[in-house]
């Protein structure tokens, strides 16, 4: 018996199992208030381009009144709890947002954009592991950090990415509240639906009011939260370009700043390498995520010896990789973020062309409406050439070869980047002399972009300064007086 | 023609053989089992897998009316639902082989025998090719050798070699299944080996186990085992078959299994020609499934025949 094809049913998880409400106020002081600013913009799914809800557009007087109540709430309330109080208030979130797990899920699919499986298996877990994490050191502070004087901060003006929106609050919310600081949080202007419903689980866990304040909208949002001479602490997550800006408008004021920012990690396959799950690491590297990760292993460098396998395999390995409706169980690549980052992406492709490298993007049809982009793969591409140097955040991997160690070492570490890297190898010796000069925050030896709350998280050079996640995330939260 | 193979060209051929990541394996096998297989895909796979059952009875107490028993199960497992397939073999010690071929007559279900002593393999080569050419007398479609498993974890590569390669000789064009026995082996790097080894000495199937060891065919040695095929068939454009044996019984799994190789192979390798499954149990969880996604009601198991 013969099949010529046998290709998978679409398997769609249902949309209607998330409470939505078509318009969303501003959570300031423990309360939906509608903005003095009396805008709001629109949010759109970006898998067809539907509206999904209005959201209000924070100005500086709406700033004001949360950074206000964030700082009476800190006063008044949580300054004065204990740790272990602190703790239980976490653990309650926690466990709410464990409970709405797949609710959480599908609305950060929807949302933005990424596959439910991801969603799914990796966002919502670890979010709610971040908090079940800082949870349990609330009370325990003073051991974390042994013969030294803390204190709390105050309060923490946080600015997150669009590209893991429940996960980044949570990195940043968690360790804040956990060290006894208040919170004003500010998500994407393309991604504020879990954030929102976040806000709900605060309401529902009972958590003093003004403790967490969501204000909601664009840039200009997010420069009053940072020029806000209130705030005692600014952790930004996003690009250099931005971070840049923030750190200028730091210059002069008292306010702590961790940044994690950018990155144009190396993966790198020595020809000793497992090579089935080196190939396999070198996809979930760049492709998790639609590649809409601060960390993607976006250069692959691969000894020469082996390169033509592995770009071989690699190939081959496309075209079992699905694109299409986040919704779909099976999707691997879902859809780009936005129309905006969608066009980015392909203008970068556009260039990569343009310089002369060589582009492979399998056979498959895209869906007729939203934003979706085929995984790309660039070969021939000089260590000059911009596709290699810039950091792209989409499914666009350049592919290079190398001959020696000291080789590749050179040219992992020739950007100004330094957020993550990879190493493929079976010589153990290999991979710790590597990772001694790899200049990353994080390198990874034969995996790829695994995370874990107990792990701290962050950069090198123009990646961005500060850890998070671990007890080293912690002091990120903590003023040390001695 | 008796395959041979020089100290130098076999120490290349362990030498070559990649080495297996296992967490690396698990993850590649976690996203496979997290695929969503429904509708008319089921349907399609649950076909798919009853053709590629080799059915199996390989007991001490087999006898000649277990046999036939169960021939006339294979004949008629497809009467169940209309547009089933036969499953593709019956697999039995080669003292039945002559009962077996009797039965199925020209039902175009084949006769795979096992020999070369097995499930062991413990004993002398002159005795393995006897057991072999019993089977081969007796009208055996297919052979499904055993590897001598001690030699080749005492590093006695060229035994192994030679071992495969003269059972190929006798076999000539009768396809050849190499049993490895993973469940003794160790390691997946020792799969790997075990597996480049099997292929250059002529297998024409490579099969997991027998099904008296646990664990038998379990989904990374079986990754393991198609990313050897895989390889060897960029290498050289010969397809070589696959047969997990011993630990499928569900539906469900023998589905991840397909799915396993149609991302690691390719489609081509989905049919009864190039993958098939050892397994007994197997084949009526199959046509339960089969009714259920037909009928949308599960039957009682009382309502499927156990021989």
């Amino acid at each position: 018996m013969s099949n010529s094809t046998w290709n998978l049913d679409p398997s769609l998880e249902s949309a209607a199992q998330v409470h939505i409400k078509p318009q969303y106020e501003l959570f300031i002081d423990g309360k939906w208030q509608a903005p003095l600013s009396k805008t709001y913009f629109d949010s759109v799914n970006p898998a067809d381009e539907s509206h999904i809800a209005k959201i209000a557009w924070a100005n500086d007087s709406d700033v004001d009144l949360a950074v206000l109540a964030a700082r009476s709430a800190y006063e008044n309330v949580w300054s004065k709890l204990s740790g272990a109080a602190r703790g239980k208030y976490l653990f309650r979130i926690a466990r709410l947002m464990q409970e709405k797990a797949k609710e959480l899920a599908v609305l950060e699919t929807l949302d933005g954009g990424k596959p439910i499986r991801e969603s799914r298996d990796i966002d919502i877990p670890l979010a709610c592991n971040h908090f079940f994490y800082y949870a349990g050191w609330a009370d325990k502070l003073q051991e974390a950090f042994a013969g030294q004087q803390i204190s709390a901060l105050g309060v923490a003006a946080q600015i997150i990415p669009w590209n893991f929106p429940l996960l980044m609050l949570a990195w940043k919310i968690a360790p804040a509240l956990a060290c006894g600081n208040t919170v004003v949080l500010k998500p994407a202007e393309t991604t504020s639906l879990t954030a929102l419903k976040f806000a709900e689980i605060c309401q529902e866990a009972g958590l003093p009011a003004g403790v967490v304040n969501i204000v909601t909208g664009y840039g200009d949002t997010g420069a009053a939260l940072v020029g806000h001479p209130n705030v005692d602490k600014i952790a930004f997550t996003g690009s250099t370009a931005v971070g840049k800006q923030i750190q200028k408008a730091c210059i002069g004021t008292a306010k702590k700043l961790t940044l994690e920012l950018g990155g144009k990690s190396a993966n790198i396959i020595l020809e000793d390498a497992p090579i089935d799950q080196a190939v396999e690491g070198v996809i979930n590297a760049i492709f998790f995520n639609q590649g809409h990760v601060c960390c993607a292993g976006s250069r692959l460098f691969v000894q020469e010896s082996i390169a033509d396998r592995v770009l071989e395999k690699l190939k081959f390995r496309l075209q079992s990789i699905y694109v299409g409706h986040p919704l779909d169980k099976n999707t691997d690549i879902g859809a780009v973020n936005s129309k905006k980052q969608l066009e980015t992406i392909e203008r970068y492709i556009s260039l990569g062309i343009a310089e002369g490298a060589e582009m492979y993007q399998p056979d498959c049809t895209l869906p007729s409406k939203g934003f979706y982009c085929k995984p790309t793969l660039f070969t021939e591409v000089a260590q000059s050439a911009r596709i290699a140097q810039e950091e792209i955040f989409g499914p666009v991997l350049t592919i290079h070869t190398f001959r020696t160690m000291e080789e590749v070492v050179q040219k992992a570490n020739n950007s100004p980047y330094g957020l993550a890297a990879g190493v493929w190898t079976s010589n153990g010796a290999r991979i710790f002399g590597l990772s001694q000069q790899l200049q990353a925050g994080v390198v990874w030896a034969n995996t790829y972009n695994k995370f874990d709350p107990a792990s701290p998280f962050g950069g090198y050079k123009e990646s961005g300064f500060g850890r998070e996640g671990g007890r080293h995330g912690l002091s990120a939260y903590l003023k040390f007086s001695n | 023609m008796l395959a041979s193979v020089s100290p130098l060209e076999l120490n290349a051929i362990m030498a070559n053989a990649t080495s297996i990541d296992q967490i690396g394996t698990l993850e590649r096998i976690a996203r496979i089992q997290a695929r969503s297989i429904k509708g008319s895909a089921k349907l399609q796979g649950l076909r798919m897998a009853l053709s590629m059952i080799d059915l199996t009875t390989l007991e001490g107490k087999d006898t000649p009316a277990k046999v036939r028993q169960l021939c006339f199960k294979a004949q008629h497992l497809h009467d169940q639902a209309a547009n089933l397939p036969t499953v593709a073999a019956v697999c039995v010690y080669p003292t039945m082989v002559g009962v077996a071929k009797k039965a199925l007559g020209h039902s175009g279900i084949k006769v795979a025998s096992v020999s070369t002593a097995f499930p062991s393999g413990q004993a002398p080569f002159e005795l393995k090719k006897l057991d072999t050419l019993y089977a081969l007398d007796n009208g055996a479609d297919e052979i499904d050798m055993v590897i001598s498993r001690g030699r080749f974890l005492a590093g006695d590569y060229q035994f192994v070699y030679d071992e495969i390669a003269a059972i190929k000789e006798l076999c000539a064009t009768i396809r050849l299944k190499v049993i490895f026995e993973t469940g003794e082996l160790d390691s997946l790097d020792q799969v790997r080996k075990i597996s480049d080894l099997a292929i250059s000495a002529g297998a024409d199937f490579i099969k997991t186990s027998t099904g008296k060891i646990q664990p038998a065919a379990t989904l990374p040695v079986v990754l393991t085992m198609l990313g050897a095929i895989k390889d060897h068939f960029d290498k050289t454009g010969q397809m070589i078959g696959m047969k997990p044996a011993g630990g499928i019984s569900s539906s469900k799994l023998a589905l991840h299994h397909l799915l396993m190789v149609k991302e690691v192979l390719g489609e081509a390798w989905l049919t009864n020609e190039w993958y098939r499954f050892g397994a007994s149990s197997l084949a009526n969880d199959l046509l339960m499934q089969y009714q259920k996604q037909m009928t949308g009601k599960y039957q009682s198991a009382t309502y499927f025949s156990i021989d």
